[in-house]
């Protein structure tokens, strides 16, 4: 039947799949982490080599899903025959490293990082940062009532995020996120110098006057509660927040084929802010204005 | 990349200054004349956009030199036409002292009221402008002008100095040193006269016609702005030789030489020359660091100033022998006269032949651009330096890679000041041989000298590596008016205090350092025993913690806690036991965050903001009031 027209000619059958070449598998590094010896893939930082034999680093501007910008130094490590402390998170391993994660030096240098940021920010929503303080010792009162700080109005002025910089440790994470890192929009950045360095807008304009797509992808990364859903922040001046009352339920996101995960934290059978994993394969933590905002209609059934 | 630009719209002027540094736009998609049939089918961005990125810097210029500020408008018409985030572009304009991004009259005096100046009546001159003008920052003649305070100027050794910058369509600037306050006033009242130097010019270089000269042989004696002389005067003899002799015979020359940067950090300048010659990564990138900025430091414009020829030849030199087809000067903002006479150097030097793509017939391709810096210390910092040019935030990057790796637009790049290239020329012209056998075994060649402060005849000095001190003190004619030397700051506000015990140490790298006391960039400024060393101490503290980039925990908010801590130290200042007790404390706090700032800083700017301070305690300077 050679006037078969071509339309309806049936595919090919399935062919195997070409696989992918084998790569060869990284060459070790082996380097000694407080005495032990330890071996990780070449092109490691010192702070995965530190993970992977159990040492519990501290890090603040440091996440996964975000390229290192090694700037708070609370991870630093002592690394023998250099002259300075060195940040794990971007540090990469070399062949016989001898490296300290807990010599005097490293936690003088970690107390006192703690112990600038405590007594310049408002740290009452950064857990983490808390918690390393207390381990490092550091006591944010000896700086005495006058010590400068960054208080500043929080920034409310858009209707699903408020921006409390009073309460940033300028870890550059949320620009990262709606810069290259994840968002690519570019609505903030760091602007002024020095202790006046603050993340703004282009000449500090609202949000809504902004490139700003309500993402919120910021307020995924933000260590802080710096970068907070209006939901959070108006709970919690009403004093009604409350994380022990709160269940997180993983599900996907209804509105298109992508099919992020999303986390939603629930109090009282109200979604009170959404999150995604950090280590999900799709979103690496982010999510669109729909995912992250759109779920106002689910506690309007019947309504 | 989908910019939102929002807001008003930029003048004519505002789009003419930028279209003078970028060209006129090309189509509606950047900001030009929308043509109907293209609209929505041509479209601007990518690399074409990224690659011109590094003109952001100088479109800035352009527009705060012709408005005397940089509005929403003019910056969101830069923003369209370079493809770069209006977020983005304000944080790096935010960054820089010179430009305002609030409404600003078009004239400014910036006042120095640094350690050098401090010590010359600075808060002298700035209390009468206050009583005269009203605050810094008040608008005065009818609107048109004002005043503020502003780091080092780099005109130490005329001290106290001020500029007057006019916005315009012809932006001038000009020098008042030394300045009262009458004669900023009337500057102010007139808006300025032409570019110049307003001041009978004391000659800045003492030594002037010493035949022991090297760096400054022509300085004061061959004229800076005529290409004729400079190769009368043995000019372009070194390139010359070195197109002769070939590159890697002058790299041999470079290391054998031992030439060390003069920069501050005295790394061997012959090392990162091989290592970017050798970079199989291309092409490769020279840069000139021609910042300057550290208070007290004065050296490299006189040397631009004196002897640009001299900059642009060994900056030649330095280009073909790592195979760059192109090198970045980068100078200070606030450098005029030394601007002027580079451009003109370059131009001169082009027409002729010894820069473009024929340099002296040897068919190698070598060209110089020029950057001006916007009032950042921080840009000084070689990696700092790399993200000013490329049009980013002046914030340093960490290390590694260095710059010969992966440097300027992420290629092998060379950095090197001013001083250390033009050491260069004598190398090449007479051989490693004949430079090591001046100075001291590990500091090889001549230094300059930085001299200010309350000394006789200050200005700039050249003597050889090994040279006491209390020579060089004694050059300039020693402290004023013959009294007791105080103590002197070696090494500029990141360097240290020494005092009359050390004035018999030799001036080499590691002589110092063996005392724990730096060369830095050559700066020795002097303090007879009645100055007021805790205002100049506590001026230092305010120097790092208006200059830190911000970037780092410990630098940014330490350089904050070091400044408080030392005013109450030296509040706690002869308040009996009481007193004592809490100096100790505070001297004690002072060391944590010192140390802190060495060890766990981004940059050389935090791990020296201390040095200064912590040495001064140490040395029982400031346990006294003056
Ligand atoms: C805060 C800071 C400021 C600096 N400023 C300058 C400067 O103004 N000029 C300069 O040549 N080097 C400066 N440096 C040193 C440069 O980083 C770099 O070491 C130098 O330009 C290299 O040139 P050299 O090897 O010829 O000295 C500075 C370093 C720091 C940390
Ligand atoms: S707002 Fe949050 S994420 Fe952004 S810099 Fe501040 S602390 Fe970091
Ligand atoms: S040390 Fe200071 S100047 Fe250097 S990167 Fe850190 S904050 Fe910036
Ligand atoms: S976590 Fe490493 S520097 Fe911030
Ligand atoms: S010009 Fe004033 S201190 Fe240098």
């Amino acid at each position: 039947m050679s006037a078969e027209p071509i339309w309806f000619r049936l595919p090919p059958p399935p062919t195997e799949v070409p696989r992918a070449p084998e790569r060869p598998a990284p060459r070790a590094v082996e380097l000694t982490i407080d005495g032990a010896s330890v071996a990780v893939p070449e092109g490691a930082t010192l702070l995965e080599a530190c993970r992977s034999i159990g040492i519990d680093t501290p890090t603040l501007c440091y996440l996964e899903n975000l390229t290192p910008v090694n700037v708070c130094r609370v991870c630093v490590v002592e690394v023998e025959g250099l002259r300075t402390l060195v940040p794990a998170c971007s540090r990469t391993v070399e062949p016989g490293m001898v490296v300290q994660t807990d010599s005097e030096r490293v936690r003088h240098s970690r107390r006192m990082v703690l112990e600038f940021l405590a007594s310049s920010v408002d740290v009452s929503t950064a857990p983490d940062l808390r918690r390393y303080a207390e381990r490092y010792g550091a006591e944010p009162g000896r700086y005495g009532p006058t010590a400068a700080t960054v208080a500043q109005p929080v920034k409310v002025d858009n209707e699903l995020y408020v921006r409390d910089y009073a309460k940033c440790i300028l870890c550059y994470r949320c620009v990262e996120a709606c810069g290259t890192d994840a968002q690519n929009t570019f609505a903030i950045a760091v602007a002024g110098r020095g202790f006046e360095a603050r993340i703004s807008t282009e000449f500090a304009v609202p949000l809504p006057d902004s490139a700003c797509v309500y993402c919120g992808n910021c307020i995924g990364v933000c260590p802080t509660g710096a970068l907070m859903f209006r939901s959070e922040h108006e709970m919690r001046a009403a004093g009604t927040w409350d994380e022990a009352r709160q269940a997180r339920t993983d599900t996907i996101c209804p509105y298109c084929g992508v099919g992020c995960t999303l986390t939603l934290h629930v109090q009282d059978g109200e979604i009170v802010k959404v999150t995604s994993p950090l280590d999900h394969e799709v979103t690496a933590g982010h999510l669109c204005i729909k995912g992250r905002f759109g779920w106002a209609f689910v506690g309007k059934r019947g309504e | 990349m989908d910019l939102r630009i929002v807001g008003p719209l930029a003048t004519a002027v505002e789009r003419a200054a930028v279209d003078g540094v970028l060209g006129p736009p090309e189509s509606g998609w950047h900001g030009g004349v929308r043509d109907a049939r293209l609209e929505g089918h041509v479209a601007y961005g990518g690399y074409a956009a990224r690659e011109r990125r590094h003109l952001l810097l100088p479109a800035l210029h352009a527009v705060n030199d012709r408005v005397g500020w940089i509005s929403q408008g003019a910056l969101g018409y830069i923003c369209q036409r370079l493809t770069v985030p209006p977020a983005d572009a304000y944080g790096v304009a935010s960054f820089y002292a010179l430009f305002s991004l609030t409404p600003r009259p078009p004239v400014v005096a910036q006042v120095c009221d640094d350690v050098a100046c401090l010590v010359q009546g600075a808060e002298a001159v700035c209390a009468e402008l206050e009583r005269t003008l009203g605050p810094a920052g008040t608008p005065t003649a009818a609107g048109r002008a004002t005043w503020q305070r502003s780091p080092c100027l780099g005109l130490c050794e005329r001290a106290p100095a001020a500029m007057v910058r006019v916005a315009g369509e012809e932006p001038r600037e000009t020098v008042l040193a030394p300045a009262d306050a009458a004669a900023v006033a009337d500057e102010l009242a007139t808006r300025g006269g032409p570019t110049g130097d307003r001041a009978p010019s004391a000659p800045p270089i003492p030594q002037a016609g010493d035949p022991s000269l090297r760096l400054l042989r022509r300085a004061g004696r061959v004229d800076p702005e005529s290409l004729d002389e400079y190769r009368a005067h043995g000019g372009y003899e070194a390139l010359r030789r070195s197109l002769e002799i070939g590159p890697e015979a002058v790299i041999r020359e470079v290391i054998d030489s031992k030439l060390l940067g003069r920069g501050g950090a005295a790394f061997p300048a012959g090392r990162k020359w091989e290592a970017v010659a050798h970079a199989a990564a291309r092409p490769h990138e020279l840069v000139c660091n021609a910042d300057e900025s550290e208070p007290g430091t004065f050296k490299d414009r006189l040397l631009m100033e004196a002897d640009p020829f001299a900059v642009v030849e060994a900056m030649t030199i330095a280009g073909i022998a790592t195979g760059c087809e192109r090198g970045f000067l980068y100078i200070r903002g606030e450098y005029p006269l030394a601007l002027e006479r580079l451009e003109r150097a370059i131009a001169q030097a082009r027409s002729h032949g010894f820069l473009g793509d024929d340099v002296m017939g040897h068919g190698v391709r070598f060209e110089i651009e020029i950057r001006r810096g916007a009032g950042a210390y921080i840009c000084g910092e070689e990696t700092a330096l790399f993200n000013s040019i490329e049009g980013r935030r002046g914030e340093p990057r960490n290390k590694p890679p260095f710059p010969t790796q992966a440097g300027l637009f992420g290629r092998p790049t060379v950095v090197n000041n001013v001083e250390t290239l033009v050491n260069v020329l004598d190398i090449v012209r007479e051989g490693a041989a004949a430079y090591v056998a001046i100075g001291t075994a590990g500091s090889t060649g001549t230094k300059l000298f930085a001299v200010s402060g309350q000394v006789e005849r200050p200005g700039l000095y050249e003597v050889p590596f090994g040279t006491p001190l209390r020579s060089l003190l004694d050059l300039a004619g020693g402290v004023a008016g013959g009294r007791q030397l105080g103590a002197i700051l070696l090494g500029g506000a990141a360097g240290t205090f020494v005092t009359e015990a050390q004035l018999d140490t030799p001036l080499a790298f590691e002589t110092l350092r063996a005392v724990g006391a730096t060369l830095g960039s050559g700066v020795v400024l002097v303090f007879d025993e009645s100055a007021d060393l805790a205002a100049v101490v506590a001026r230092i503290a305010r120097f790092f913690r208006d200059e830190s980039c911000g970037q780092c925990v410990p630098c940014r908010v330490g350089t904050v806690r070091q400044e408080e801590a030392l005013a109450r130290y030296v509040r706690a200042r002869g308040d009996g036991p009481g007193g004592e007790v809490r100096m100790e404390i505070e001297a004690e706090l002072i060391g944590e965050i010192g140390r802190v700032m060495r060890d766990a800083s981004i940059c050389g700017l935090g791990q020296t903001a201390s040095n200064a301070v912590e040495s001064a305690i140490a040395a029982g300077l400031l346990e006294t009031p003056a």
